[in-house]
């Protein structure tokens, strides 16, 4: 199984590339992708030192063009994909239609890849995007259990990439609007989930609090590490009970799945990550092509390490994992 | 501008939904959506009973709309696709691109409901010659967008037919999780139908008391609900051609005949009583309300 790595700075990505990924993939420093964060992302020559340095080892390049445009900006998407197309990258991942239509037609050369945006979740959803944009793999979103994934990949007509560790989202991706409903953007509208802009820290005698536009999502108190505050992970009252109604910080986990993904056919497995810092990557990246290289030894006996699980709680959100809607129970 | 009346979000026992549709047959909406479009667990009224209450309101003159499950993730539920899609003598409207998938190789008309990502011309004109003949815009997108789609559609010679999500609690997520099972402590599996309790979903609060999401099963809702009731002159003036209302357990007549109000030229008025919103349509945050705006 392909390790495809996040990477959301220059520096990221040559850790990534370092550590053993077999693909990274990257943003252009604009809305064009999900992951519009100050800071983040690539343009300029930073943009060919990256696609030259992965490609140059080996290492193959991704470009997520994967938020929705609206008819105003659609010439900056469009422009994106001829961008991608010119610098000689190994696939762009898209999600909506419009796009979608116009790189399949325009450039039928590039590898398309379906992201989790297109929100595909089934094996006829899939059917769909491939028979009219010909794309070659799709990153399901994390709403299915293990069993429902090995239904799915049985009948895919592409090949698939799931998730197999970082942030997790708790809706079906491609199809959550609670940002836009506190804040003006969305991931498919902005580019954005919680944007940085309407975040907000402040201590109070109740605690450290951390706000997005103005609604409290969490309490904390005075010392803890406080979260950025997602609205899927936030504390709220229910008829007086106070708790994680949605889901607590934590973060995907799928080593022990390696086996069974491997099983069911899946072609990659990707990790999540480019608004994390190049720490992050290198000690995700690395502890996964460790399992993976494992794995390929010795698969009948493989068993994930414990240093490998203590590694990834470091860079874990709220310092735990989870196998989330891929185990049942959790569902 | 019609009125329609969307698909019902939540789960009410069998005999209310009885009622509730019978109701409607007295009352001016023109279009009604019926089935099941969040939960395959739900079973009041199972896809027979759907369809028989559709043959049933459209005998009495409605136009009715088969609608179905906007996350599709089991074998089940792609055979109880299919099975809505092969029904004769109805729209159907996909909320899942596993329906477009299934109505367009049928060769049949369909409806894009609001969670098919239309948020370009380029989309909708796709899914126009696939076969789409009607579209509900997401929620998320603004009256400004909408203009702008609408102006570059005419000019490319397609039809289709607008509608516009117009009162109700706002659809915004669906998860694998059941967040009311799991107020409960209940797993999914073993959910007891719990949803049940919550005819309009279960509120749920920010620490300092502010209405923030509704809870309604595997959908997250908006806490304030969405009204585009001053809008409708706007929405007229833009082309839109259905203005969509989710059922709500009480005060639906009263909702209705608003609008009809409303689409027939006379003055009206957004009462503000429990928590509104319609932030998305003047492009900001979808919590907030903007009121005394007009054209």
């Amino acid at each position: 199984m392909e390790l495809v790595c996040p990477a959301g700075s220059l520096p990221a990505l040559k850790v990534a590339v370092d550590e053993g990924a077999d693909a990274v993939y990257i943003g252009f420093r604009d809305n064009t992708n999900a992951r519009h964060f100050a800071g983040l992302n690539f343009s300029g020559d930073q943009l060919h030192q990256a696609i030259g340095h992965a490609q140059d080892r080996g290492v193959k390049v991704f470009v997520a063009i994967n938020t929705y445009p609206q008819p105003r900006g659609w010439k900056n998407w469009q422009n994106a994909v001829d961008q991608a197309a010119d610098l000689g990258v190994d696939a762009l991942i898209c999600a909506d239609m419009g796009v979608l239509e116009y790189a399949s037609r325009r450039h039928p050369g590039v590898s398309l890849h379906l992201s989790v945006q297109g929100s595909a979740t089934n094996y006829e959803a899939l059917r769909f995007y491939q028979r009219h944009f010909n794309i070659r793999r799709a990153v399901l979103p994390r709403v299915l259990s293990i069993q429902q994934v090995a239904q799915v990949a049985a009948q895919s007509p592409v090949d698939l990439e799931v998730f197999g560790f970082g942030s997790l989202c708790i809706m079906a991706e491609g199809r959550c609007m609670l940002s836009s409903y506190v804040t003006d953007q969305s991931p498919n509208t902005g580019g954005a989930c919680s944007p940085a802009q309407h975040v907000r820290w402040q201590e109070t005698p109740q605690g450290l609090e951390s706000r997005l536009n103005g609604v409290l999502v969490d309490r904390y108190p005075t010392g803890a590490k406080a979260g950025y505050p997602v609205l899927c992970k936030g504390r709220f009252d229910v008829q007086g009970q106070v708790y994680h109604a949605i889901e607590e910080p934590t973060s995907l986990n799928t080593l022990e799945l390696i086996p069974k993904l491997a099983e069911i056919g899946i072609k990659a497995i990707k990790i999540e990550g480019r608004q994390r810092s190049p720490a992050y990557v290198q000690q995700v990246v690395r502890v996964w092509r460790q399992a993976l290289d494992q794995f390929r030894t010795t698969p009948g006996s493989f068993e994930p390490k414990p240093r490998w699980q203590q590694a990834l709680d470091k860079v874990s959100e709220g310092a735990q994992t989870t196998l989330g809607a891929y185990h049942r129970p959790w569902q | 501008m019609q009125l329609s009346l969307g698909p019902l979000q939540y789960l009410w026992p069998r005999q209310q939904v009885f009622d509730f549709y019978e109701q409607m047959l007295d009352l001016p909406v023109d279009v009604i959506y019926l089935g099941e479009t969040v939960c395959s667990k739900r079973r009041e009224l199972k896809t027979g009973d759907w369809l028989d209450l559709a043959a049933n309101l459209a005998r009495k003159g409605k136009e009715v709309v088969l609608s179905t499950l906007a996350l599709i993730e089991a074998e089940s539920e792609l055979k109880t696709l299919r099975r809505i899609c092969r029904t004769e003598g109805f729209l159907v409207e996909a909320n899942d691109l596993a329906a477009v998938e299934q109505l367009a190789s049928q060769g049949v008309p369909f409806v894009c409901g609001h969670s098919i990502n239309i948020y370009n011309t380029h989309s909708l004109a796709f899914l126009i010659r696939q076969g789409a003949r009607r579209w509900v815009m997401p929620v998320e997108l603004s009256a400004a967008t909408l203009s702008d789609i609408l102006q570059e559609l005419a000019g490319q010679q397609l039809q289709v037919e607008t509608e516009v999500f117009s009162h109700g609690y706002l659809p915004l997520a669906y998860s694998a999780r059941c967040m009311t099972a799991r107020y409960h402590q209940l797993p999914k599996d073993n959910c007891q139908f719990i949803c049940r309790e919550y005819p309009q979903g279960l509120p749920a609060r920010s620490q300092e008391g502010e209405p923030l999401f509704t809870m309604n099963g595997i959908q997250t809702q908006s806490g304030a609900i969405y009204n585009l009731l001053d809008q409708v002159p706007r929405m007229r003036a833009l082309g839109v051609n259905l203005v969509r209302l989710s059922p709500a357990p009480s005060g639906m007549e009263e909702i209705i005949r608003s609008f009809d109000a409303a689409r027939r030229g006379e003055p009206v008025q957004v009462e503000v009583g429990e928590p509104t919103c319609n932030g998305y349509w003047f492009a900001e945050p979808g919590m907030i309300f903007k009121s005394g705006t007009s054209l």
